[in-house]
């Protein structure tokens, strides 16, 4: 049990070894009915990082999110070739087990989305569901470190029995990604997860992004230039559903090499 | 460059680069003056020269002012962050040239009209046209985003280099002669040390062109033909 909730975590190790991929994307086409949505995208993602994924609206890159926990499955439209593979597991493989999948692939959303349930019930959903707690205490275990990992324990650790849906925007947006983690993923997806939070709980969430990669793979898109350039080690530009360019974050903030992420990051698209 | 979303940053921006062609402008008059004041033993020019080097400050703390603003306010990113940052930096440089100059009015003011030697002069009057050739160019070279233009002038400052070390053992030579030349001639050789680093501070400017434009530091060895450190063991040997 204690695995799945702390996923493969040798303290340090992170620090020094060379970042391998963790998530590899080959050659990923995404068609909605007519519509080709995503063209021939290939981009790998380090382990214990974060990549931002950037672009105008409609420029594929929520679309590629969500093709690396198979959400797109669940529109019928949608029809998704090429290969995408975590750890040399390729997660469009016909025996692959979705739920496990996504437990392993956890996700936040633009608008927080606890359930109407208790703040204790939203962290402890998943792990009940997929059988990872055998009691009440180990239940009771993984909720509390879930909830401290999301920076939200302090604020309701008197309240447990509350409803999620009474917490500010950005707590109900950390209770999410507490609910996330509590399921022990290895791969987290962030589709603008800040978008509907003032700066003050926007800075709260950056700050733990930041904790979190010490864990967890993390793939955040976002539209604010400024949270992509603080909270991500990598940046990919997406365009017309094309990757255009993927580099160091720092690289493609301040001499990109392809004009359309210039014209983008520098606010000359029309 | 295309112009952006928001017309007002493009606004910005062109507010930056005129101040900066205005300063250089200003500049350029100075470092003319400072050596028609020298050439000519024409005190008031000095003064007038000294005085005109305010504006010059004056302005360089307006744009510091307006490129904080424009960072505060716009974000930039990739070529507008370079831009407003080269910005800073060559008002930085062109401030450090106005400054050389107005020295220069000032050793002209401690001369008052005492020169013994025209010939020396003459070299130094030849710099300082080389100089303002110099800095000329690398204003354009900035203008115009004309990285080809300003390592033209990048590789140029070497002439400079070798023109003070000549000038530097001449007026060695004559100080030795006889001391009562001693005075001249060292406000002569701060005179020009003084053009030598705006040569210096022209090719700094030809640097940050060339960061502006291509988004890295040059990562060749700037050419170096000043050895006036040295110089004083060869001149005696």
């Amino acid at each position: 049990m204690d695995a799945m909730v702390q996923p493969a975590t040798s303290a340090g190790a992170s620090q020094t070894a060379p970042a391998k991929a963790k998530v590899v994307a080959r050659d990923v086409n995404v068609y909605y009915g007519d519509k080709h949505a995503l063209k021939n995208v290939s981009v790998d993602v380090p382990d214990r990082s974060v990549m931002a994924f950037i672009g105008p609206s409609g420029c594929g890159k929520s679309t590629f999110l969500r093709c690396i926990n198979r959400m797109n499955d669940t529109i019928p439209i949608a029809r998704v070739t090429g290969k995408i593979e975590i750890d040399d597991l390729d997660i469009y493989d016909k025996s692959l087990d979705v739920v496990q999948l996504r437990a392993r692939v956890g996700m936040v959303f633009q608008k927080p989305n606890p359930f109407p349930k208790s703040i204790y019930e939203n962290v402890a959903y998943g792990p009940r569901i997929h059988g990872i707690a055998r009691t009440k205490a180990e239940l009771d275990e993984i909720v509390a470190s879930s909830l401290q990992r999301a920076g939200l324990w302090d604020e309701v650790k008197d309240r447990l029995g509350d409803s999620g849906t009474g917490l500010s925007g950005g707590q109900q947006q950390r209770l999410c990604i507490a609910r996330a983690i509590a399921v022990g993923p290895e791969v987290i997806l962030m589709d603008e997860p800040c978008s509907a939070l003032d700066p003050i709980a926007t800075a709260r969430i950056e700050e733990l992004i930041d904790e979190l990669r010490q864990n967890f793979t993390i793939i955040i898109v976002t539209h604010s230039m400024q949270q992509a350039a603080r909270v991500s080690q990598r940046t990919a530009f997406f365009h017309l559903g094309v990757l255009v360019e993927e580099g160091p974050t720092e690289t493609i903030f301040t001499t990109p090499s392809d004009r359309r992420t210039q014209d983008y990051i520098t606010g000359r698209f029309g | 460059m295309s112009t952006h979303i928001t017309k007002a940053f493009d606004a910005d921006l062109r507010e930056l680069n005129r101040m900066v062609a205005e300063m250089g402008g200003l500049a350029e008059k100075e470092i003319a003056d400072a050596v028609q004041a020298l050439t000519r033993r024409d005190v008031e020019l000095a003064r007038r020269l000294i005085a005109a080097d305010a504006r010059i400050d004056a302005l360089q703390r307006e744009l510091e002012e307006r490129a904080i603003l424009t960072i505060a306010r716009r974000q930039p990113m990739a070529i507008d962050l370079r831009e407003v940052v080269s910005a800073l930096r060559v008002a930085g440089e062109i401030e450090r040239i106005g400054d050389l100059a107005k020295n220069i009015g000032k050793r002209v003011l401690d001369l008052n009209g005492e020169y013994p030697s025209l010939a020396l002069i003459r070299g130094v009057d030849h710099m300082g046209g080389l100089v303002l050739s110099q800095l000329k160019r690398v204003l354009d070279a900035y203008a115009a985003r004309d990285v080809d233009a300003a390592m033209e002038v990048w590789k140029r400052d070497e002439e400079i280099d070798a023109m003070c070390v000549s000038l530097f053992r001449e007026l060695l030579t004559y100080m030795m002669e006889d001391p009562r030349n001693i005075t001249f001639c060292i406000h002569l050789l701060f005179s020009a040390k003084n053009i030598e680093r705006m040569g210096d501070h022209a090719t700094n400017i030809a640097e940050t062109v060339y960061y502006m434009i291509k988004g890295e530091p040059i990562a060749l060895e700037r050419p170096k033909a000043d050895t006036t450190s040295f110089t004083p063991l060869t001149a005696q040997g």
